[in-house]
């Protein structure tokens, strides 16, 4: 028992040389607790989730020239239309495979080589026509922006501002993130805060009564 | 005593208490709108734990045949211009702030301290005993017009607010304004469920709206209007004993 003591307060000694030196256990370990808190705890706390299928606004918008209104537009009562359903997208889709045509036309040339992003889209055209366009299915997208359910947001009211505002996609995305959510909430990360409507309310004047935003 | 906040828009509802069959249907049509769990697994006839933002009332004149009468009262929040419930909320979770008056109750702020249920005198405020579990298939036809509420929370009638928020997106995707935009945008979930026509609600301060007239008749009256606070709503009958009953005078009172 002695000894082991004296073994001890040895050790000690090492730090004791300088004299804040006796804190520096104390203080490496707040370091490495607040870095657990802060940047490895809350990924922990997230599961990465993938669209169903590879859908790209940039071959939509940017190739195609389709305005955000062929899919987002607002009702006649004002409420917004959200994501287009299938049958909406098989006004186009029905019938006509676009990758599928471009790619028999063009490797009718000599030397053929299908470029990636090519193998890509068709991939991604065949695998929504089977599954979804010919099923008539809807398809399960995940919203990035989705609120709690005692949230009330209108679009409407939005209309001046642009989307990437708030949202992480826009018309130049290829690519979907994916979606981070929050596995204890179900949450996705992008989700806006409350802070963050409020601080842009306040910035343009708007009111910040609870009943404007909640229901 | 807090200041009366002025608003431009007022939600105000008159309920003619002489049309007033006692049926029920606020009752009912409030229930689905605002996704009020039947209280399977307790007894929902429990006056003190069932919750009703709308409640029917049955007063009579206390006298006997054939002098008798009766008469049905409905009491939704009574949304008042001097809230009693506002001032005693500890956390914030109920204000009047809003352009349009209606008193806002914001059951996930709320800690269930139920200060306000012990304030408000007409009795509108309920609390949650239980969690809200719906009969299997009654859970799938739920209204997206209220989040539900889960035990231990406050609640009230809330005008069908959510209404009103999509009523003035119609506004803006019609070009009007949406501070002044015809009655019928905008009606409460009993007030459409009435068969005998006996609520109507518009803005008060709007004179397009017919309950701004209306609440100027000398038959118009509010309830416990004594205690000066405000109330949006009002009450209609040309009877006077009801009326007499609305501000509860004591018998030998004058
Ligand atoms: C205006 C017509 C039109 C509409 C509406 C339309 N598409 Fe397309 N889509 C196209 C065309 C044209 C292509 C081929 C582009 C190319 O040649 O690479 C395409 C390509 C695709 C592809 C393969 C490339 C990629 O982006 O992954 C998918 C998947 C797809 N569309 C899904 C959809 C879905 C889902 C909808 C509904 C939300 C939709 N489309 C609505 C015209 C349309
Ligand atoms: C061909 C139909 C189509 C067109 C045109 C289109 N979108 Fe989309 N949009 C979709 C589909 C399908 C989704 C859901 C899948 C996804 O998130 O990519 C979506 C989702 C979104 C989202 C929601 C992201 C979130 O939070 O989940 C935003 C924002 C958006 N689009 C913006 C735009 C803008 C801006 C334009 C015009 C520049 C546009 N979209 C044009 C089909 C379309
Ligand atoms: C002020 C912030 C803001 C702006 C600007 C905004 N959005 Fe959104 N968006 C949201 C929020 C918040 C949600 C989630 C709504 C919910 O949960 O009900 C959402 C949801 C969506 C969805 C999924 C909706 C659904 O109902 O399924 C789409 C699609 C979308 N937005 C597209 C757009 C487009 C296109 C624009 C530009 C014209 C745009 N948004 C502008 C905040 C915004
Ligand atoms: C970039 C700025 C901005 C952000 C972010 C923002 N808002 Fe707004 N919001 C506005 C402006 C500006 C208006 C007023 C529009 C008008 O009256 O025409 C408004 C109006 C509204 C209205 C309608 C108010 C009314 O009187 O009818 C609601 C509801 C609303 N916002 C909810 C939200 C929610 C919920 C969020 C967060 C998810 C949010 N807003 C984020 C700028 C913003
Ligand atoms: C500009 C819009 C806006 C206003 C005004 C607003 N909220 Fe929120 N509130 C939100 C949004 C969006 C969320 C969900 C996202 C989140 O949790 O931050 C939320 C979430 C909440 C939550 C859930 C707790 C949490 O942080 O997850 C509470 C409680 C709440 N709000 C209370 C209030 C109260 C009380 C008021 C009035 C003083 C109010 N809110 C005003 C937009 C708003």
């Amino acid at each position: 028992m002695e000894e082991n003591k004296k073994e001890k307060t040895c050790k000690c000694k090492l730090f004791a040389t300088c004299k804040c030196c006796k804190y520096l256990p104390f203080f490496i370990g707040f370091l490495v607790t607040l870095g657990f808190g802060w940047l490895i705890f809350p990924n922990l706390m997230l599961t990465d989730k993938e669209q169903p299928v590879w859908f790209s606004h940039k071959v939509h918008v940017e190739e195609q020239g389709e305005p955000c209104e062929t899919c987002h537009y607002f009702n006649e009562d004002g409420s917004f239309s959200g994501i287009p359903n299938t049958e909406s997208c098989a006004t186009c889709h029905e019938g006509s495979s676009y990758v599928a045509d471009r790619v028999e036309s063009e490797s009718g040339e000599e030397g053929y080589v299908m470029p990636v992003e090519t193998k890509r889209a068709l991939d991604a055209e065949t695998e929504y026509m089977e599954k979804y366009v010919e099923t008539g299915k809807e398809v399960p997208w995940l919203v990035y922006q989705y609120q709690p359910d005692n949230v009330f947001f209108s679009h409407k009211a939005h209309e001046s501002i642009t989307c990437n505002t708030c949202h992480i996609v826009d018309g130049a995305t290829n690519d979907n993130p994916v979606l981070q959510e929050n596995k204890l909430t179900g949450y996705s990360k992008n989700t806006m805060k409350m802070a963050e409507c409020e601080s842009c309310h306040a910035e343009k004047g708007q009111s910040n009564a609870c009943y404007v935003c909640h229901k | 005593m807090a200041a009366v906040k002025d608003f431009k828009v007022k939600w105000g509802m008159i309920i003619d208490v002489d049309k007033c069959t006692g049926c029920g249907s606020c009752m009912i049509a409030c229930q689905t709108e605002n996704n009020i769990a039947p209280m399977s697994e307790d007894d929902a006839s429990n006056k003190v734990r069932a919750l009703s933002w709308m409640l029917v009332y049955e007063l009579n004149n206390e006298k006997t045949y054939p002098e008798y009468e009766h008469a049905y009262l409905a009491r939704p929040c009574m949304q008042c211009g001097v809230p009693a419930c506002v001032p005693v909320c500890p956390v914030v979770a109920t204000e009047k702030n809003e352009e349009g008056g209606i008193v806002s109750q914001i059951p996930p702020r709320c800690i269930g301290c139920r200060y306000c249920m012990a304030a408000c005198p007409y009795h509108s405020r309920y609390f949650n005993w239980h969690d809200p579990i719906f009969p299997v298939g009654m859970d799938k036809t739920l209204s997206p017009n209220a989040a539900l509420r889960p035990r231990g929370v406050v609640e009230k009638c809330s005008f069908c607010h959510t209404r009103y928020l999509k009523a003035k997106d119609r506004a803006r995707q019609e070009g009007i304004d949406p501070m002044n935009f015809p009655q019928e945008y905008y009606q409460t979930a009993c007030t459409q469920n009435c068969p005998s026509g006996a609520i109507v609600f518009g803005d008060l301060n709007n004179p397009e709206h017919s309950v701004y007239e209306m609440k100027k008749s000398p038959n118009a009256f509010r309830l416990l209007e004594k205690l000066g606070l405000d109330p949006q709503v009002y009450y209609y009958t040309e009877r006077e004993w009801v009326r007499k009953l609305g501000d509860n005078y004591l018998k030998d009172e004058k």
